[in-house]
């Protein structure tokens, strides 16, 4: 967004906005640094760092095939991360997203399986696991908007009740088969060059012309609006990464399908919570909920609202795991799976005290995760490292968090 | 500064209300001037916080009846009185720390454009446009976020948040208690230039000092009851000091709410 001073000038006049100088620019960028919002730098930081460690410990690390991998192994975490952040946001938190992902897997592969027994198309029972996911968040939200309980409490319930119709779910053998092609295709689908090459294209110039008309929208209102130095610097970034992509990809197997599907989906999910009412109340109910009740905004309902968000995302992300695995078992949503999406929204850089996170945090700190996940695996580490990893991780996250959170508060100026 | 044949803006009469065995309000009138800065004064505990929920529709009274600009009106939620233009802004000043003084300005009442998505270059506009207009500008951005503004500043978005809206009167509880020397000095030419612009506006303070050097009159709160108007051409400080720990009650406390009938349900509003 366009850095705004206060329009000055005759009054009858109204001032057409200019661009700000790229000095300018750059001051406005070092001082909200200084002031505690530090954005992505530690993501981009840490990326740097596992990658040249792991590079250094096994040079098949940066290998196309492994990269692709990655692309791949990050979806489900990333996806469920998404919903995370919308509890988050509100100051909330959501342990069940793991069990739920485990719920859902087992509602769609049981519905699908070709057994004669009641079968439905794929999208039948993706709409029905969906369903139960918005029921399950909606009543999250209740008990904790209507009744008070802590959310902490509401959704480790409903981890426990989840990791047992898991169990009930995939029965004696443990474990449901997944044969349908579409849900295996959503994980294991990579396209062709042509397609991703077009793709990519089209998204950087959809990037291009909407940053040129937010500005352009900006100085037509008389605010300033960024540098061209500064446009062309992060739209050429946007292009690199978003090529880079499907270049690297391109020499493996090609572009996964599923990470043009989570882009996708991160860019209606960043429209919705910051260019429409309900996220901007969003934001708010989690900055300060007593001035968003004054305001007139309905609290109890933005909170239902996020809880089920939560559990949706959730159910989709265990539809990934499911399609990844061609295979649903009584371990679904199990492990590491809650901590990681949980970690990844924090590491993305959004507060656990609510009010302060993107929706791109959590595909920011899925790749960090995933990262880690498969720099341990390439190494062959065992499960106990593994875990004390990604512990220490998340630790460094928060302490992030609540560092610059101090900042933030301490730089109120004179 | 007020002339009182003028029709008042707001007009609170005979307004009761009673929390329980407290009667924290006896009878009270309150007339608000436009243009004029009306001070209201008292004790902890005088009712001073009470009649403001009042009036911006937080309490229902239990009797009592309100006239906005001449007409009679109902109060019942707070909606009620920011459609009628009274706007409150709370000591605790309700801004979201994590959202910028725009999006907090228009905090549920967000601008959309064509697609139906918020159009947040207007919304800056706007937000600039009126803080110029009430000479804010030791804020250097509207799109700089809450926490990292000074009290002083928070202060000026919290009332430039209540008139922009085209709001006729303004409640102001406390604005400069936590306020240094100088970001009070910020605040009362702010309010002054609220009632130059035609604005009634209602502070509370307990620093009478400030409050002399900006409101036009006084009214005197003491235990629930009315028991001072004064205006401050005609007065000192010291009268209104006597008025706030002395003045005359009109009903001995204790013995008033029986004759009213304090029950909740009779409420004069319905
Ligand atoms: N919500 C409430 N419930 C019960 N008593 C209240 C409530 N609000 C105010 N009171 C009582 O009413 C009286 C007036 O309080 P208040 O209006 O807050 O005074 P002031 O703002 O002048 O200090 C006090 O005795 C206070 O304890
Ligand atoms: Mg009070």
């Amino acid at each position: 967004m366009a850095i705004t001073e206060l329009v000055d000038g005759d009054n009858n006049v109204t001032p057409v906005g200019k661009r700000l100088s790229f000095a300018e620019n750059a001051r406005g960028w070092i001082q909200n640094l200084k002031s505690g919002e530090i954005g992505s730098l530690p993501v981009v930081l840490g990326l740097v760092l596992i990658a040249v460690f792991f590079q250094a410990q096994n040079d098949r690390y940066l290998s196309a095939q492994n990269l692709t991998n990655l692309l791949v192994q990050m979806a489900a975490i990333a996806t469920i991360s998404t919903g995370i952040v919308f509890v988050l946001l509100i100051g909330e938190i959501d342990l069940s997203v793991g069990a739920m992902a485990g719920v859902g897997g087992v509602i769609i592969a049981r519905l699908i399986v070709p057994d004669g027994t009641a079968e439905v198309p794929w999208y039948v029972a993706l709409g029905l696991a969906l369903l139960v996911g918005i029921v399950v968040g909606g009543i999250h939200g209740w008990f904790v908007a209507k009744i008070g309980v802590p959310s902490l409490i509401v959704t480790l319930a409903t981890l426990f009740i989840g990791r047992g119709v898991v169990l009930a779910g995939t029965g004696k053998q443990g474990l449901i088969r997944v044969q349908d092609d579409s849900v295996i295709g959503i994980a294991n689908t990579f396209l062709q060059p042509s397609v991703a090459w077009t793709i990519a294209i089209g998204a950087i110039s959809i990037y291009a012309v909407t940053n040129y008309l937010s500005d352009r929208n900006a100085m037509s209102q008389g605010l300033s609006a960024q540098s061209w130095s500064m446009y062309v610097a992060r739209t050429s970034l946007a292009a690199v990464m978003v090529l880079g992509v499907v270049a690297v990809t391109g020499n493996d197997r090609g572009l996964p399908l599923i990470t043009v599907l989570l882009g996708a989906a991160v860019v209606i999910l960043t429209v919705f919570a910051e260019r429409t009412h309900f996220g901007r109340y969003i934001y708010a109910v989690g900055g300060n909920a007593e001035a968003s009740r004054r305001a007139g905004i309905n609290v109890d309902r933005i909170k239902i609202a996020c809880f089920m968000i939560g559990s949706f995302m959730a159910v989709l992300g265990g539809l990934v795991l499911a399609s990844r695995l061609r295979s649903v078992d009584n371990s679904a949503g199990e492990g590491n799976l809650l901590l990681n999406s949980i970690a990844g929204a924090v590491i993305g850089g959004t507060s656990l005290f609510g009010g302060r996170g993107k929706i791109s945090s959590a595909i920011q700190g899925a790749l960090v995760i995933a990262s880690v996940e498969s720099g341990m695996g390439l190494l062959g580490w065992p499960s106990d490292r593994k875990f004390m990893v990604t512990g220490a991780i998340l630790l460094i996250a928060v302490t992030v968090d609540t560092v610059s959170r101090r900042t933030r508060q301490s730089s109120g100026r004179a | 500064m007020a002339g009182h044949d003028q029709t008042p803006l707001l007009e609170v009469s005979g307004v009761s209300k009673r929390f329980g065995s407290v009667q924290a309000l006896y009878d009270v009138d309150l007339e608000l001037y436009p243009g004029e800065v009306l001070g209201l004064v008292g004790d902890n505990g005088a009712g001073k916080s009470t009649l403001i929920k009042a009036i911006s529709g937080n309490y229902k009274v239990d009797t009592g009846t309100f006239k906005f600009q001449g007409q009679p009106v109902q109060i019942n939620d707070p909606k009620d009185s920011s459609d009628l233009g009274i706007e409150v802004v709370y000591q605790d000043l309700a801004l979201c720390d994590n959202l910028n003084v725009t999006q907090n300005m228009f905090l549920g009442r967000e601008e959309k454009n064509g697609v139906g998505l918020l159009d947040e270059a207007t919304m800056q506009r706007r937000a600039a446009e009126t803080l110029k207009r009430l000479s804010v500008t030791t804020l250097g951005s509207v799109n700089l976020n809450i926490a990292q503004l000074s009290g002083g500043q928070r202060q000026s978005v919290a009332v430039a948040k209540a008139v922009m809206w085209n709001s006729k009167a303004v409640i102001l509880d406390e604005p400069t208690a936590a306020l240094g020397v100088a970001q009070t000095r910020q605040v009362l030419e702010l309010v002054r230039r609220l009632s130059a612009e035609g604005l009634g506006v209602l502070v509370i303070s307990h620093n009478l000092h400030d409050l002399f050097e900006i409101a036009d009159r006084f009214m005197v709160l003491r235990l629930g009851q009315k028991v001072a108007d004064l205006v401050k051409t005609e007065t000192t400080q010291q009268q209104v000091v006597e008025a706030i720990t002395a003045g005359q009650l009109k009903y001995v406390p204790g013995q008033v709410t029986d004759d009213r009938d304090g029950e909740r349900e009779d409420n004069g509003n319905n």
